[in-house]
Protein backbone atom coordinates (compact mmCIF):
# COMPACT_ATOMS: atom_id res chain seq x y z
CA UNK A 1 0.00 0.00 0.00
CA UNK A 2 1.37 3.38 -0.95
CA UNK A 3 1.46 6.50 1.20
CA UNK A 4 -1.14 8.28 -0.87
CA UNK A 5 -3.58 5.40 -0.32
CA UNK A 6 -2.95 5.37 3.42
CA UNK A 7 -3.44 9.13 3.52
CA UNK A 8 -6.75 8.71 1.69
CA UNK A 9 -7.90 6.10 4.21
CA UNK A 10 -6.95 8.24 7.20
CA UNK A 11 -8.59 11.28 5.66
CA UNK A 12 -11.79 9.33 4.95
CA UNK A 13 -12.03 8.01 8.51
CA UNK A 14 -11.38 11.49 9.92
CA UNK A 15 -13.97 13.03 7.63
CA UNK A 16 -16.59 10.38 8.37
CA UNK A 17 -16.05 10.48 12.15
CA UNK A 18 -16.15 14.24 12.40
CA UNK A 19 -19.17 14.44 10.07
CA UNK A 20 -21.04 11.79 12.10
CA UNK A 21 -20.50 13.66 15.36
CA UNK A 22 -21.63 16.93 13.78
CA UNK A 23 -24.57 15.21 12.10
CA UNK A 24 -25.82 13.82 15.42
CA UNK A 25 -25.44 17.21 17.10
CA UNK A 26 -27.26 19.05 14.31
CA UNK A 27 -29.69 16.26 13.43
CA UNK A 28 -31.04 15.62 16.93
CA UNK A 29 -32.78 18.97 17.49
CA UNK A 30 -34.05 19.01 13.89
CA UNK A 31 -35.45 15.49 14.23
CA UNK A 32 -37.02 16.31 17.62
CA UNK A 33 -38.65 19.39 16.20
CA UNK A 34 -39.92 17.53 13.14
CA UNK A 35 -41.31 14.74 15.34
CA UNK A 36 -43.01 17.04 17.86
CA UNK A 37 -43.84 20.44 16.50
CA UNK A 38 -47.34 21.19 15.26
CA UNK A 39 -45.84 23.97 13.10
CA UNK A 40 -46.82 24.26 9.45
CA UNK A 41 -43.21 24.98 8.58
CA UNK A 42 -42.58 21.33 9.33
CA UNK A 43 -43.28 20.12 5.81
CA UNK A 44 -40.97 22.77 4.34
CA UNK A 45 -38.10 21.91 6.69
CA UNK A 46 -38.75 18.20 6.25
CA UNK A 47 -38.56 18.55 2.46
CA UNK A 48 -35.38 20.65 2.65
CA UNK A 49 -33.66 18.14 4.92
CA UNK A 50 -34.63 15.27 2.63
CA UNK A 51 -33.53 17.06 -0.56
CA UNK A 52 -29.98 15.59 -0.62
CA UNK A 53 -31.58 12.15 -0.74
CA UNK A 54 -33.01 12.72 -4.21
CA UNK A 55 -30.65 15.34 -5.63
CA UNK A 56 -27.74 14.16 -7.80
CA UNK A 57 -24.61 14.67 -5.65
CA UNK A 58 -23.00 16.66 -8.43
CA UNK A 59 -25.84 19.19 -8.31
CA UNK A 60 -25.48 19.60 -4.58
CA UNK A 61 -21.69 19.88 -4.87
CA UNK A 62 -22.00 22.42 -7.66
CA UNK A 63 -24.30 24.71 -5.69
CA UNK A 64 -22.18 24.40 -2.56
CA UNK A 65 -19.15 25.35 -4.62
CA UNK A 66 -20.93 28.39 -6.02
CA UNK A 67 -22.41 29.34 -2.66
CA UNK A 68 -19.20 28.99 -0.68
CA UNK A 69 -16.87 30.23 -3.43
CA UNK A 70 -15.32 33.74 -3.47
CA UNK A 71 -18.34 35.20 -5.32
CA UNK A 72 -21.03 33.42 -3.27
CA UNK A 73 -22.74 34.79 -0.16
CA UNK A 74 -21.45 31.89 1.94
CA UNK A 75 -17.90 32.47 0.73
CA UNK A 76 -18.07 36.18 1.53
CA UNK A 77 -19.35 35.33 4.98
CA UNK A 78 -16.57 32.84 5.76
CA UNK A 79 -13.99 35.30 4.49
CA UNK A 80 -15.47 38.10 6.55
CA UNK A 81 -15.32 35.84 9.59
CA UNK A 82 -11.63 35.23 8.89
CA UNK A 83 -12.17 31.55 8.05
CA UNK A 84 -11.03 31.87 4.49
CA UNK A 85 -12.71 30.02 1.65
CA UNK A 86 -14.05 26.52 2.29
CA UNK A 87 -13.92 24.88 -1.16
CA UNK A 88 -10.90 22.63 -1.69
CA UNK A 89 -10.23 22.36 2.07
CA UNK A 90 -10.97 19.66 4.65
CA UNK A 91 -13.45 21.97 6.39
CA UNK A 92 -15.26 22.34 3.09
CA UNK A 93 -15.50 18.56 2.82
CA UNK A 94 -16.99 18.37 6.31
CA UNK A 95 -19.63 21.00 5.50
CA UNK A 96 -20.55 19.21 2.27
CA UNK A 97 -20.68 15.80 3.96
CA UNK A 98 -22.90 17.02 6.77
CA UNK A 99 -25.41 18.52 4.35
CA UNK A 100 -25.27 15.53 2.05
CA UNK A 101 -25.80 12.94 4.81
CA UNK A 102 -28.32 14.90 6.87
CA UNK A 103 -31.44 12.95 5.77
CA UNK A 104 -29.77 9.67 6.68
CA UNK A 105 -29.39 10.86 10.25
CA UNK A 106 -32.54 12.94 10.67
CA UNK A 107 -34.98 10.33 9.38
CA UNK A 108 -34.12 7.47 11.78
CA UNK A 109 -33.98 9.91 14.68
CA UNK A 110 -37.30 11.47 13.74
CA UNK A 111 -38.90 8.03 13.53
CA UNK A 112 -37.42 7.01 16.87
CA UNK A 113 -38.68 10.19 18.55
CA UNK A 114 -42.12 9.84 16.99
CA UNK A 115 -42.32 6.22 18.18
CA UNK A 116 -41.79 7.30 21.80
CA UNK A 117 -45.03 9.26 21.71
CA UNK A 118 -46.15 11.92 24.15
CA UNK A 119 -46.91 9.67 27.10
CA UNK A 120 -43.41 9.13 28.54
CA UNK A 121 -42.63 12.83 28.21
CA UNK A 122 -45.86 13.79 29.97
CA UNK A 123 -45.17 11.23 32.69
CA UNK A 124 -41.71 12.71 33.16
CA UNK A 125 -43.18 16.21 33.45
CA UNK A 126 -45.58 15.07 36.18
CA UNK A 127 -42.54 13.61 37.96
CA UNK A 128 -40.95 17.07 38.12
CA UNK A 129 -38.63 16.76 35.13
CA UNK A 130 -38.23 19.99 33.15
CA UNK A 131 -38.62 19.60 29.37
CA UNK A 132 -34.84 19.49 28.85
CA UNK A 133 -34.36 17.08 31.76
CA UNK A 134 -37.06 14.79 30.33
CA UNK A 135 -35.48 14.99 26.88
CA UNK A 136 -32.10 13.87 28.23
CA UNK A 137 -33.31 11.27 30.74
CA UNK A 138 -36.30 9.83 28.88
CA UNK A 139 -36.38 10.68 25.16
CA UNK A 140 -32.68 10.12 24.41
CA UNK A 141 -32.40 6.70 26.11
CA UNK A 142 -35.68 5.53 24.59
CA UNK A 143 -34.48 6.64 21.13
CA UNK A 144 -31.19 4.72 21.44
CA UNK A 145 -31.86 2.31 18.57
CA UNK A 146 -32.58 5.34 16.38
CA UNK A 147 -29.26 6.91 17.34
CA UNK A 148 -27.32 3.75 16.50
CA UNK A 149 -29.02 3.52 13.11
CA UNK A 150 -28.45 7.23 12.46
CA UNK A 151 -24.76 7.08 13.38
CA UNK A 152 -24.10 4.02 11.22
CA UNK A 153 -25.97 5.38 8.23
CA UNK A 154 -24.35 8.82 8.60
CA UNK A 155 -20.85 7.33 8.86
CA UNK A 156 -21.30 4.82 6.04
CA UNK A 157 -22.90 7.35 3.74
CA UNK A 158 -20.07 9.80 4.29
CA UNK A 159 -17.45 7.13 3.62
CA UNK A 160 -19.16 6.24 0.39
CA UNK A 161 -19.78 9.67 -1.07
CA UNK A 162 -18.12 10.73 -4.29
CA UNK A 163 -19.79 13.43 -6.32
CA UNK A 164 -20.11 16.05 -3.63
CA UNK A 165 -16.57 15.66 -2.31
CA UNK A 166 -15.18 15.71 -5.82
CA UNK A 167 -16.90 19.04 -6.54
CA UNK A 168 -16.17 20.54 -3.16
CA UNK A 169 -12.76 18.99 -2.41
CA UNK A 170 -11.21 18.81 -5.80
CA UNK A 171 -9.33 15.52 -5.36
CA UNK A 172 -6.13 16.97 -3.82
CA UNK A 173 -3.96 14.08 -2.58
CA UNK A 174 -3.30 14.17 1.19
CA UNK A 175 -5.63 17.12 1.59
CA UNK A 176 -9.05 16.40 0.15
CA UNK A 177 -8.55 13.09 -1.65
CA UNK A 178 -10.79 10.55 0.06
CA UNK A 179 -10.97 6.80 -0.54
CA UNK A 180 -13.61 6.77 -3.25
CA UNK A 181 -11.55 9.28 -5.26
CA UNK A 182 -8.35 7.30 -4.75
CA UNK A 183 -10.12 4.26 -6.15
CA UNK A 184 -11.42 6.28 -9.07
CA UNK A 185 -7.88 7.54 -9.81
CA UNK A 186 -6.47 4.01 -9.77
CA UNK A 187 -9.15 2.77 -12.13
CA UNK A 188 -8.56 5.72 -14.46
CA UNK A 189 -4.84 4.87 -14.43
CA UNK A 190 -5.68 1.21 -15.18
CA UNK A 191 -4.03 0.22 -11.87
CA UNK A 192 -6.64 -2.39 -11.00
CA UNK A 193 -4.48 -4.11 -8.38
CA UNK A 194 -4.40 -1.04 -6.13
CA UNK A 195 -8.05 -0.31 -6.83
CA UNK A 196 -8.82 -3.84 -5.65
CA UNK A 197 -6.94 -3.34 -2.41
CA UNK A 198 -8.94 -0.27 -1.51
CA UNK A 199 -12.29 -1.35 -2.92
CA UNK A 200 -12.05 -4.80 -1.35
CA UNK A 201 -11.03 -3.31 1.98
CA UNK A 202 -14.01 -0.99 1.92
CA UNK A 203 -16.34 -3.83 1.07
CA UNK A 204 -15.02 -5.89 3.97
CA UNK A 205 -15.19 -2.95 6.38
CA UNK A 206 -18.79 -2.09 5.49
CA UNK A 207 -19.87 -5.69 5.80
CA UNK A 208 -18.15 -6.06 9.18
CA UNK A 209 -19.86 -2.96 10.59
CA UNK A 210 -23.29 -4.07 9.43
CA UNK A 211 -22.72 -7.62 10.67
CA UNK A 212 -21.80 -6.29 14.11
CA UNK A 213 -24.92 -4.13 14.24
CA UNK A 214 -27.27 -6.83 13.03
CA UNK A 215 -25.86 -9.35 15.50
CA UNK A 216 -26.67 -6.86 18.27
CA UNK A 217 -30.28 -6.76 17.20
CA UNK A 218 -30.26 -3.50 15.31
CA UNK A 219 -32.25 -4.90 12.40
CA UNK A 220 -35.17 -5.63 14.69
CA UNK A 221 -35.09 -2.35 16.55
CA UNK A 222 -36.26 -0.11 13.77
CA UNK B 1 -58.56 23.28 52.73
CA UNK B 2 -60.13 23.34 49.33
CA UNK B 3 -59.47 23.08 45.65
CA UNK B 4 -60.89 25.68 43.32
CA UNK B 5 -60.93 24.68 39.69
CA UNK B 6 -62.38 26.66 36.84
CA UNK B 7 -61.65 25.72 33.25
CA UNK B 8 -63.04 26.61 29.87
CA UNK B 9 -61.72 24.75 26.90
CA UNK B 10 -63.11 24.32 23.41
CA UNK B 11 -62.14 21.91 20.67
CA UNK B 12 -64.15 21.34 17.53
CA UNK B 13 -67.03 19.14 18.66
CA UNK B 14 -66.23 19.33 22.34
CA UNK B 15 -66.16 21.95 25.03
CA UNK B 16 -65.30 21.85 28.68
CA UNK B 17 -66.77 24.40 31.02
CA UNK B 18 -66.49 23.71 34.73
CA UNK B 19 -66.33 25.77 37.87
CA UNK B 20 -65.77 23.54 40.88
CA UNK B 21 -65.01 23.88 44.53
CA UNK B 22 -63.73 20.58 45.86
CA UNK B 23 -62.64 19.48 49.31
CA UNK B 24 -58.89 19.65 49.90
CA UNK B 25 -58.84 16.17 51.39
CA UNK B 26 -60.22 12.71 50.74
CA UNK B 27 -61.09 11.12 47.42
CA UNK B 28 -63.18 13.02 44.90
CA UNK B 29 -64.54 10.91 42.06
CA UNK B 30 -64.98 12.56 38.66
CA UNK B 31 -67.75 10.38 37.35
CA UNK B 32 -69.44 10.31 33.98
CA UNK B 33 -69.71 8.51 30.64
CA UNK B 34 -66.80 8.23 28.21
CA UNK B 35 -66.11 11.47 26.38
CA UNK B 36 -67.78 13.70 28.98
CA UNK B 37 -64.58 15.63 29.68
CA UNK B 38 -63.30 13.94 32.84
CA UNK B 39 -59.84 13.30 31.47
CA UNK B 40 -59.69 16.72 29.81
CA UNK B 41 -60.43 18.33 33.16
CA UNK B 42 -57.72 16.28 34.84
CA UNK B 43 -55.21 17.20 32.13
CA UNK B 44 -56.06 20.87 32.54
CA UNK B 45 -55.50 20.61 36.28
CA UNK B 46 -52.12 18.99 35.72
CA UNK B 47 -51.16 21.65 33.17
CA UNK B 48 -50.82 19.02 30.44
CA UNK B 49 -53.53 20.75 28.42
CA UNK B 50 -53.55 24.49 28.42
CA UNK B 51 -57.05 25.83 28.73
CA UNK B 52 -58.08 29.09 27.14
CA UNK B 53 -59.44 30.20 30.49
CA UNK B 54 -58.32 28.53 33.64
CA UNK B 55 -57.95 29.02 37.34
CA UNK B 56 -56.68 26.46 39.80
CA UNK B 57 -56.02 27.08 43.47
CA UNK B 58 -55.01 24.11 45.60
CA UNK B 59 -55.24 24.61 49.35
CA UNK B 60 -54.33 28.27 49.06
CA UNK B 61 -51.63 27.95 46.38
CA UNK B 62 -52.41 29.36 42.97
CA UNK B 63 -51.22 27.02 40.25
CA UNK B 64 -52.95 28.82 37.44
CA UNK B 65 -54.99 31.94 36.83
CA UNK B 66 -55.13 34.83 34.35
CA UNK B 67 -51.56 35.86 35.19
CA UNK B 68 -49.91 32.62 36.28
CA UNK B 69 -49.36 29.34 34.47
CA UNK B 70 -47.22 27.00 36.47
CA UNK B 71 -45.70 24.45 34.05
CA UNK B 72 -46.46 20.80 34.71
CA UNK B 73 -43.08 19.98 36.24
CA UNK B 74 -43.41 22.75 38.80
CA UNK B 75 -46.85 21.70 40.04
CA UNK B 76 -46.55 19.57 43.19
CA UNK B 77 -48.92 16.89 41.92
CA UNK B 78 -48.88 13.20 41.22
CA UNK B 79 -50.51 11.88 38.05
CA UNK B 80 -51.43 8.26 37.41
CA UNK B 81 -52.16 7.65 33.74
CA UNK B 82 -54.62 5.10 32.43
CA UNK B 83 -51.84 2.95 30.98
CA UNK B 84 -49.26 3.45 33.79
CA UNK B 85 -46.65 5.01 31.44
CA UNK B 86 -43.66 3.52 33.21
CA UNK B 87 -40.29 4.29 31.63
CA UNK B 88 -39.44 1.19 29.61
CA UNK B 89 -35.68 1.78 29.87
CA UNK B 90 -35.61 1.89 33.67
CA UNK B 91 -36.11 -0.84 36.28
CA UNK B 92 -39.02 -0.59 38.70
CA UNK B 93 -36.72 0.82 41.38
CA UNK B 94 -35.25 3.43 39.01
CA UNK B 95 -38.79 4.34 37.91
CA UNK B 96 -39.70 4.93 41.55
CA UNK B 97 -36.59 7.01 42.13
CA UNK B 98 -37.11 9.10 39.01
CA UNK B 99 -39.60 11.44 40.62
CA UNK B 100 -38.30 11.10 44.16
CA UNK B 101 -34.78 12.18 43.21
CA UNK B 102 -36.19 15.40 41.75
CA UNK B 103 -37.65 16.44 45.10
CA UNK B 104 -35.45 18.15 47.69
CA UNK B 105 -34.81 15.67 50.55
CA UNK B 106 -36.32 18.10 53.05
CA UNK B 107 -39.59 18.20 51.07
CA UNK B 108 -40.01 14.41 50.91
CA UNK B 109 -42.96 13.26 52.96
CA UNK B 110 -43.29 9.71 51.62
CA UNK B 111 -40.40 7.29 52.08
CA UNK B 112 -39.50 4.76 49.41
CA UNK B 113 -39.95 1.83 51.79
CA UNK B 114 -43.35 3.11 52.82
CA UNK B 115 -44.64 3.46 49.26
CA UNK B 116 -43.24 0.04 48.34
CA UNK B 117 -44.95 -1.52 51.33
CA UNK B 118 -48.28 0.30 50.82
CA UNK B 119 -48.53 -0.97 47.27
CA UNK B 120 -46.96 -4.36 47.84
CA UNK B 121 -44.31 -4.03 45.12
CA UNK B 122 -41.25 -5.13 47.11
CA UNK B 123 -40.63 -8.25 45.01
CA UNK B 124 -40.80 -6.26 41.76
CA UNK B 125 -38.09 -3.67 42.34
CA UNK B 126 -35.39 -5.27 40.20
CA UNK B 127 -37.69 -6.04 37.27
CA UNK B 128 -38.13 -4.11 34.05
CA UNK B 129 -41.62 -2.73 33.26
CA UNK B 130 -42.05 -5.10 30.31
CA UNK B 131 -41.93 -8.03 32.75
CA UNK B 132 -44.86 -6.75 34.87
CA UNK B 133 -48.57 -7.53 34.66
CA UNK B 134 -51.06 -4.71 34.10
CA UNK B 135 -52.00 -4.53 37.76
CA UNK B 136 -48.38 -4.54 38.89
CA UNK B 137 -47.53 -1.76 36.46
CA UNK B 138 -50.36 0.35 37.78
CA UNK B 139 -49.25 -0.19 41.40
CA UNK B 140 -45.72 0.87 40.48
CA UNK B 141 -47.10 3.94 38.73
CA UNK B 142 -49.05 4.92 41.84
CA UNK B 143 -46.03 4.42 44.10
CA UNK B 144 -43.93 6.44 41.67
CA UNK B 145 -46.42 9.31 41.81
CA UNK B 146 -46.63 9.16 45.62
CA UNK B 147 -42.85 9.42 45.95
CA UNK B 148 -42.94 12.96 44.61
CA UNK B 149 -44.82 13.82 47.84
CA UNK B 150 -47.66 15.42 45.89
CA UNK B 151 -50.10 17.97 47.29
CA UNK B 152 -52.72 16.58 44.95
CA UNK B 153 -52.96 13.14 43.39
CA UNK B 154 -54.70 12.91 40.01
CA UNK B 155 -55.71 9.44 38.86
CA UNK B 156 -57.09 8.87 35.37
CA UNK B 157 -59.07 5.61 35.40
CA UNK B 158 -56.18 3.68 36.93
CA UNK B 159 -58.20 0.45 36.91
CA UNK B 160 -59.67 0.76 33.41
CA UNK B 161 -57.07 -1.50 31.80
CA UNK B 162 -57.53 -4.30 34.35
CA UNK B 163 -59.91 -7.23 34.21
CA UNK B 164 -62.42 -7.73 36.98
CA UNK B 165 -60.29 -10.12 39.04
CA UNK B 166 -57.26 -7.80 38.92
CA UNK B 167 -59.53 -4.90 39.76
CA UNK B 168 -60.86 -6.57 42.91
CA UNK B 169 -57.31 -7.45 43.87
CA UNK B 170 -56.26 -3.86 43.33
CA UNK B 171 -59.00 -1.99 45.21
CA UNK B 172 -57.71 -2.76 48.72
CA UNK B 173 -54.43 -1.00 47.85
CA UNK B 174 -56.33 2.13 46.93
CA UNK B 175 -58.37 1.93 50.11
CA UNK B 176 -55.20 1.56 52.18
CA UNK B 177 -53.75 4.55 50.43
CA UNK B 178 -56.85 6.51 51.18
CA UNK B 179 -56.61 5.75 54.89
CA UNK B 180 -52.84 5.94 55.27
CA UNK B 181 -52.02 9.17 53.46
CA UNK B 182 -53.38 12.63 53.79
CA UNK B 183 -53.27 13.58 50.11
CA UNK B 184 -56.36 14.82 48.30
CA UNK B 185 -57.14 12.54 45.36
CA UNK B 186 -59.06 13.31 42.18
CA UNK B 187 -60.15 10.02 40.73
CA UNK B 188 -61.56 9.80 37.20
CA UNK B 189 -63.80 6.82 36.57
CA UNK B 190 -66.90 5.64 34.78
CA UNK B 191 -67.23 2.56 37.03
CA UNK B 192 -69.95 2.87 39.71
CA UNK B 193 -68.37 0.22 41.95
CA UNK B 194 -65.15 2.22 42.17
CA UNK B 195 -67.08 5.33 43.14
CA UNK B 196 -69.09 3.46 45.77
CA UNK B 197 -65.97 1.98 47.31
CA UNK B 198 -63.47 4.78 47.12
CA UNK B 199 -65.06 8.20 46.84
CA UNK B 200 -65.93 10.64 49.61
CA UNK B 201 -67.06 13.32 47.24
CA UNK B 202 -68.43 13.05 43.74
CA UNK B 203 -68.53 15.28 40.71
CA UNK B 204 -70.94 14.02 38.07
CA UNK B 205 -69.97 15.16 34.59
CA UNK B 206 -71.85 15.16 31.34
CA UNK B 207 -70.95 16.73 27.98
CA UNK B 208 -68.16 18.87 29.39
CA UNK B 209 -70.21 20.24 32.29
CA UNK B 210 -70.29 19.31 35.94
CA UNK B 211 -73.94 18.61 36.61
CA UNK B 212 -73.56 17.80 40.29
CA UNK B 213 -70.89 18.08 42.94
CA UNK B 214 -71.15 17.16 46.61
CA UNK B 215 -70.46 14.63 49.34
CA UNK B 216 -71.04 11.13 47.97
CA UNK B 217 -73.79 10.03 50.38
CA UNK B 218 -75.86 13.19 49.91
CA UNK B 219 -75.37 13.36 46.17
CA UNK B 220 -76.43 9.78 45.59
CA UNK B 221 -79.62 10.37 47.55
CA UNK B 222 -80.63 13.32 45.39
CA UNK B 223 -83.80 12.76 43.43
CA UNK B 224 -83.14 15.28 40.68
CA UNK B 225 -79.99 13.83 39.13
CA UNK B 226 -80.37 12.53 35.61
CA UNK B 227 -77.39 10.20 36.02
CA UNK B 228 -77.52 7.24 38.36
CA UNK B 229 -74.53 5.41 39.67
CA UNK B 230 -74.81 2.46 37.37
CA UNK B 231 -78.08 1.06 36.13
CA UNK B 232 -79.86 1.60 39.41
CA UNK B 233 -80.42 4.33 41.96
CA UNK B 234 -79.16 3.71 45.45
CA UNK B 235 -77.15 5.18 48.29
CA UNK B 236 -73.85 4.51 49.98
CA UNK B 237 -73.56 4.91 53.75
CA UNK B 238 -70.41 5.17 55.84
CA UNK B 239 -70.65 2.78 58.76
CA UNK B 240 -68.64 0.92 61.33
CA UNK B 241 -68.72 -2.71 62.43
CA UNK B 242 -70.47 -2.66 65.84
CA UNK B 243 -71.20 -6.29 66.63
CA UNK B 244 -70.52 -9.75 65.19
CA UNK B 245 -72.87 -12.71 65.50
CA UNK B 246 -70.54 -15.60 64.82
CA UNK B 247 -73.28 -18.22 65.21
CA UNK B 248 -75.17 -16.83 62.19
CA UNK B 249 -72.18 -15.28 60.37
CA UNK B 250 -73.72 -11.86 60.54
CA UNK B 251 -72.35 -8.47 61.52
CA UNK B 252 -74.17 -5.38 62.71
CA UNK B 253 -72.88 -2.20 61.15
CA UNK B 254 -73.81 1.14 62.67
CA UNK B 255 -74.34 4.26 60.56
CA UNK B 256 -75.42 7.73 61.62
CA UNK B 257 -79.07 7.19 62.60
CA UNK B 258 -79.29 3.41 62.85
CA UNK B 259 -77.72 0.05 62.20
CA UNK B 260 -78.07 -2.87 59.80
CA UNK B 261 -77.35 -6.59 59.84
CA UNK B 262 -75.17 -7.69 56.97
CA UNK B 263 -73.28 -10.82 56.02
CA UNK B 264 -70.11 -10.98 58.12
CA UNK B 265 -67.23 -9.92 55.92
CA UNK B 266 -64.61 -10.78 58.53
CA UNK B 267 -63.89 -7.18 59.50
CA UNK B 268 -63.02 -6.60 63.18
CA UNK B 269 -65.31 -4.58 65.42
CA UNK B 270 -64.67 -0.86 65.05
CA UNK B 271 -63.53 -1.15 61.41
CA UNK B 272 -64.97 1.52 59.12
CA UNK B 273 -66.94 0.01 56.23
CA UNK B 274 -69.34 1.15 53.56
CA UNK B 275 -72.70 -0.26 52.71
CA UNK B 276 -74.60 0.21 49.47
CA UNK B 277 -78.38 0.03 49.43
CA UNK B 278 -80.20 0.05 46.11
CA UNK B 279 -83.56 1.77 45.85
CA UNK B 280 -85.18 -1.36 44.41
CA UNK B 281 -84.26 -3.31 47.59
CA UNK B 282 -86.09 -0.92 49.90
CA UNK B 283 -89.79 -1.27 50.60
CA UNK B 284 -92.09 0.75 52.89
CA UNK B 285 -94.82 -0.05 55.41
CA UNK B 286 -96.98 2.12 57.68
CA UNK B 287 -96.51 -0.11 60.73
CA UNK B 288 -93.71 -2.45 61.84
CA UNK B 289 -94.13 -5.73 60.01
CA UNK B 290 -93.98 -9.03 61.84
CA UNK B 291 -93.62 -12.45 60.32
CA UNK B 292 -91.21 -11.38 57.60
CA UNK B 293 -87.91 -12.84 56.48
CA UNK B 294 -86.44 -9.40 56.15
CA UNK B 295 -83.86 -8.71 58.87
CA UNK B 296 -83.46 -5.00 58.53
CA UNK B 297 -86.48 -3.00 59.50
CA UNK B 298 -85.99 0.64 60.49
CA UNK B 299 -88.11 3.62 61.31
CA UNK B 300 -87.76 6.55 58.91
CA UNK B 301 -89.34 9.76 57.72
CA UNK B 302 -90.45 10.51 54.17
CA UNK B 303 -88.65 13.57 52.78
CA UNK B 304 -89.82 13.82 49.20
CA UNK B 305 -91.12 11.91 46.21
CA UNK B 306 -90.08 12.11 42.60
CA UNK B 307 -90.75 10.53 39.21
CA UNK B 308 -88.63 7.61 38.16
CA UNK B 309 -87.52 6.41 34.75
CA UNK B 310 -90.77 4.50 34.09
CA UNK B 311 -94.22 6.14 34.53
CA UNK B 312 -95.32 3.24 36.76
CA UNK B 313 -92.57 3.96 39.27
CA UNK B 314 -91.56 6.65 41.70
CA UNK B 315 -88.59 7.29 43.94
CA UNK B 316 -88.97 8.18 47.62
CA UNK B 317 -86.25 9.89 49.59
CA UNK B 318 -86.24 8.87 53.23
CA UNK B 319 -84.38 10.13 56.30
CA UNK B 320 -83.11 7.85 59.04
CA UNK B 321 -81.63 10.30 61.49
CA UNK B 322 -79.13 12.33 59.42
CA UNK B 323 -78.74 9.57 56.82
CA UNK B 324 -80.67 9.44 53.56
CA UNK B 325 -82.07 6.44 51.73
CA UNK B 326 -83.90 5.94 48.44
CA UNK B 327 -86.79 3.58 47.84
CA UNK B 328 -88.37 2.66 44.52
CA UNK B 329 -92.09 1.94 44.61
CA UNK B 330 -94.86 1.71 42.10
CA UNK B 331 -96.97 4.84 41.96
CA UNK B 332 -99.94 2.74 42.99
CA UNK B 333 -98.19 1.65 46.21
CA UNK B 334 -97.22 5.23 46.98
CA UNK B 335 -100.82 6.31 46.43
CA UNK B 336 -102.32 3.51 48.52
CA UNK B 337 -99.95 4.32 51.40
CA UNK B 338 -100.77 7.97 50.83
CA UNK B 339 -97.13 8.97 51.22
CA UNK B 340 -96.49 12.63 51.92
CA UNK B 341 -93.41 14.52 53.12
CA UNK B 342 -92.63 14.30 56.86
CA UNK B 343 -94.70 11.17 57.24
CA UNK B 344 -93.20 8.47 59.49
CA UNK B 345 -92.85 5.06 57.84
CA UNK B 346 -91.14 1.71 58.38
CA UNK B 347 -88.42 0.80 55.99
CA UNK B 348 -87.67 -2.80 55.09
CA UNK B 349 -84.34 -3.42 53.43
CA UNK B 350 -84.10 -6.63 51.49
CA UNK B 351 -80.41 -6.48 50.60
CA UNK B 352 -77.41 -4.56 51.84
CA UNK B 353 -74.07 -4.83 50.08
CA UNK B 354 -71.00 -4.46 52.25
CA UNK B 355 -68.33 -2.76 50.17
CA UNK B 356 -64.86 -2.68 51.69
Amino acid sequence: MQDSDLAAIVLTVQLASLSTVLLLIIGTPIAWWLARSPSRLKSVVGALVTLPLVLPPAVLGFYLLVLLGPQGPGGRLTEALGLGLLPFTFAGLVVASVIYSLPFVVQPLQQAFAAIGRQPMEAAATLRASPFDAFVTVALPLARPGFITAAVLGFAHTVGEFGVVLMMGGNIPGKTQVLSMAIYNHVEAMDYARAHWLAGGMLGFSFAVLLLLYSRGWGRAT
Amino acid sequence: MSIEARFELAYPGFSLDVDLRLPGQGVTALFGPSGCGKTSLLRCMAGLSRAGQGRLVVNGNTWQDEAVFMPVHQRPLGYVFQDASLFAHLSVLRNLQYGQSRIAPAARRVELDRAVELLGIGPLLARMPAALSGGERQRVAIARALLTSPRLLLMDEPLAALDLARKLEFMPYLERLHRALDIPVLYVTHAPDEVARLADHIVVMDAGRAIASGPLTETLARLDLPIRLGEDAGVVLDAQVAERDTAWHLARVAFAGGSLWVRDGGQPIGQPVRVRILARDVSLALAPVSGTSIQNCLSATVRQLADDSHPALCLVQLAIGPSLLLARLTRRSAASLDLTPDMPVWVQIKAVALIG
